[in-house]
């Protein structure tokens, strides 16, 4: 059953397959390829050659410039090709390959700090972009540069996100119901960077373990847990500011413009990781679940470990395939290639079966307004469509595009079938062509 | 530079790899909802049985004629018109279906059959593949139809049988409309007097001359609410409608009864009720905001009001709605949502 229930819609979601299982590992991969760019900003510099030994942990690739963010290596090895290889985005990104010796050794390095609430923040920090710690809810921006805003934005609150409104995910629910107590120290960290004292955590209330975990670990702090009704997208950046403080985060701005802070509950998990023990991003949780897999779990898996691996621990596939998603149905992005590595950001993998993809001709728009009713930051999404349709991107500025964040509740609703969400891609897409052939 | 080439070959073995298995690549999002254009349109279908059947039972076999022919005339036209365009056959969505049926239930019953098939074509060649087929119709088919024949061929499309019960045999009575009276009072001059006085279960249930479709509000309301349950309709346009009607012609009663009629006299006759939920509605020709939904429906009302009670003709809601649907566009222009995080934005920066 699915209702639409105005700004934002309520899909199948289909968690309960593999909400209740609990994060395992998997066998580690012969081999590794980790690709230089898994976050927003400059891609890193590779620091390593080919035939370089590298020990699990060690830096692989160095971040360039203050967006960007270093990448490790997740195994033990020898590095074999650096070159561009698969990446989840659709592209070919510079990557670094290493074989894997089977040993896992660890570098000696690692600096641990069980008082690391008496650090200064700008310690905190350097530790956390040592660590290449991005935002592990699937957008990957570099946490340090989300911790760092302008002096003149007052920020007066930590919002930690785990929402998990996308269909088939379980990754954040059962990293709350397992790893709370990190999730609330790493929340104590960033709200100490941020010199906050107000933290919340917003979690969808079809959760319910999740929520008494979190309130568990965070009793006796100023940290609280926000029960949010359960409706896609409410773990949008946006929606879970406006559900939890009232405000809303002007058109064009950022979080840090309403005093904001919000970090995805992997991150926080990420960020404790790091400063109590010095360990730097390798390794996340990922749902693999759909009919097409023949099993669902939720698995702690190596960054780098290539799909196809990851497929064969989980009993194959299951029939032929369809689609493979990265991410979760609504925003995940189909994968073209079985050789594609897990990302920092890869919540998901979902598999859909050749025979439950639709693949229909779409129709003409028949001004039925699901679609404006459906649309969380309550655009015309109609409009992008017939705009798109017709050629004629520039008059889609008009209609604010750019304040669209693709969520996709316009295109799920869509009688006509029409495909807005790509549409809306198009045209900004032509809208920065154009602009920078302007500049 | 051995392991140059080395690197380069592990390279082209990982493009090598790509091809098996063959994925499907789409942009996001992957998963859709179930509904579709046939099932909304084959639901408004199934939403008008309760005021079809009610029409049956009031004017007998006369009224299942006209709906059939004037179904029959909309899907022929859209197949036939499909055929010689060369365009895909789309009789099969449903969408000719509802403007035939719509269109049969607001004829008088007994209408002669060549009445049907000229209002049948008329709404869907003229009034909707003409202008591009089902999307890009700017007024409803069979409203602006019917306001065609009301217009052409005044004298059939106002020549109303008395309701009598299903099959008591052939009867040629005919009689006014409660609106007719109150329009043929008010234009003599001498007071509405009896004209507005209404048998309210009579009204509520049918039992009172008018289109096959629009007598029945029970049968209407039933069938609006099943549109409103599974969410093919919002409550916007049909309440801004009948609230205007009432309100307005509230007002001028409350001024002067004998010359103007009740708001209940205005809400249980002539088309209101299945003009405010089945055709205002129309997904195509209404406003796609809420907001803008809401003005629609004021002006849908406002102008029914004024044509009922000024105007030439008896009832005013089938020009409303159509008046109203020219202005559509222009709403949804100007009558925008209040995006999210629309404030000015805060420039701290000196």
């Amino acid at each position: 059953m699915w209702t639409i229930a105005g700004e934002g819609i309520h899909p199948t979601d289909r968690k309960s397959e593999t909400s209740s299982i609990p994060v395992s590992e998997i066998k580690p991969p012969a081999k590794v390829v980790i690709p230089l760019s898994q976050h927003i900003g400059a891609p890193c510099d590779p620091i390593v050659k080919i035939g370089d030994l590298v020990k699990k942990y060690q830096k692989v690739g160095e971040a360039k410039g203050f967006v960007s963010s270093p990448v490790h290596s997740s195994v033990s090895g020898k590095v074999v090709a650096i070159g561009r290889f698969p990446h989840p985005s659709g592209n070919q990104s510079n990557s670094v390959v290493i074989e894997s010796d089977g040993k896992d050794e660890v570098i000696d390095s690692l600096r641990e700090n069980s008082d690391y609430l008496n650090l200064d923040p700008k310690e905190l920090k350097d530790i956390i972009i040592g660590a290449g710690i991005v935002g592990m809810g699937g957008a990957t921006f570099p946490t340090h540069v989300k911790l760092t805003p302008p002096k003149e934005k007052k920020i007066t609150a930590v919002i930690l996100n785990g929402a998990e409104c996308e269909p088939f995910l379980t990754s954040d629910d059962r990293l709350m119901v397992e790893k709370s107590r990190e999730v609330i120290e790493g929340m104590k960290i960033l709200m100490h960077i941020m010199g906050v004292k107000d933290g919340h955590v917003g979690i969808e209330n079809d959760k319910p373990g999740a929520i008494e975990a979190i309130q568990k670990s965070a009793s006796g702090t100023n940290i609280k847990v926000i029960s949010l009704a359960k409706k896609y997208p409410q773990g949008a950046e946006k929606q879970l500011i406006k559900s939890i403080t009232g405000k809303e985060v002007p058109s064009g701005g950022l979080p840090m413009d309403v005093g904001i802070v919000v970090q995805n509950v992997g991150t926080a998990v990420a960020v404790y990781n790091a400063v109590r023990y010095g360990i730097p991003l390798v390794d996340r949780i990922v749902t693999v679940t759909g009919n097409g897999i023949n099993r669902r779990g939720n698995f702690r898996i190596p960054v780098g470990t290539l799909l196809e691996h990851v497929i064969s621990e989980c009993g194959g596939l299951a029939g032929e395939p369809g689609k493979i998603i990265f991410g979760g149905p609504m925003m995940g992005i189909a994968q073209y290639s079985m050789f594609v590595p897990i990302l920092k950001g890869t919540s998901g993998i979902l598999v859909i079966p050749k025979g439950d993809v639709v693949l229909e001709d779409f129709r003409a728009c028949i001004r039925c307004g699901r679609c404006v009713q459906a649309c969380p930051i309550r655009l015309l999404p109609n409009m992008y469509s017939i705009l798109g349709e017709a050629g004629k991107p520039k008059e889609a500025e008009e209609y604010y595009v750019l304040d669209c964040i693709e969520c996709g509740c316009c295109t799920y609703v869509c009688p006509s079938r029409r495909p807005i969400v790509q549409q809306i891609r198009y045209i900004k897409a032509e809208m920065r062509k154009a602009k920078s052939k302007v500049a | 530079m051995a392991e140059q080439a080395a690197s380069e070959q592990e390279e082209k073995k990982g493009r090598l790899e790509e091809p098996a298995p063959k994925l499907i690549l789409t942009s996001s999002p992957h998963q859709i909802s179930q509904d579709s254009i046939e099932r909304i349109m084959w639901t408004v279908v199934l939403s008008l049985a309760p005021a079809s059947l009610a029409g049956l039972y009031f004017f007998g076999l006369g009224a299942l004629y006209v709906l059939i022919v004037s179904v029959c005339s909309t899907l022929a036209a859209e197949a036939i018109y499909q055929r010689l365009s060369g365009a895909k056959n789309t009789v099969t969505d449903g969408s000719a279906a509802v403007t035939g049926l719509l269109l049969g239930l607001t004829l008088p019953p007994g209408s002669p059959w060549w009445l049907c098939v000229i209002g049948g074509f008329f709404a869907i060649i003229i009034c909707k593949q003409l202008y591009g087929g089902l999307g890009f119709n700017p007024f409803n088919p069979a409203l602006m139809s019917r306001v065609f024949l009301l217009i052409a061929f005044p004298l059939q499309m106002t020549t109303w049988p008395v309701p009598r019960a299903l099959f008591s045999g052939i009867d040629a009575s005919t009689g006014a409309t409660p609106l007719g009276e109150l329009q043929i009072a008010r234009l003599t001059g001498k007071g509405i007097g009896k004209a507005a006085e209404l048998n309210i279960w009579d009204a509520f249930s049918g039992n009172v001359g008018g289109s096959i479709g629009e007598v029945s509000a029970i049968a209407l309301l039933i069938g609006a609410a099943y549109l409103i349950y599974k969410q093919y309709i919002t409550w916007h346009i049909p309440v801004s409608m009948i609230g205007t009607v009432m309100i307005f012609s509230g007002i001028f009663w409350m001024i002067d009864p004998s010359k103007y009629a009740n708001p209940v006299f205005h809400l249980f006759t002539g088309g209101l009720i299945i003009g405010a939920f089945f055709m205002a509605t129309d997904m195509v020709t209404c406003p796609v905001t809420l907001k803008g939904q809401l003005l629609f429906g004021f002006g849908c009302g406002l102008i029914t009001v004024i044509i009922r009670m000024w105007g030439g003709y008896p009832e005013g809601v089938s020009f409303a709605i159509v008046l109203m649907n020219i202005v559509s566009p222009m709403i949804d222009r100007y009558l925008r949502p209040v995006r999210y995080g629309a404030v000015k934005k805060v420039e701290v920066r000196s």
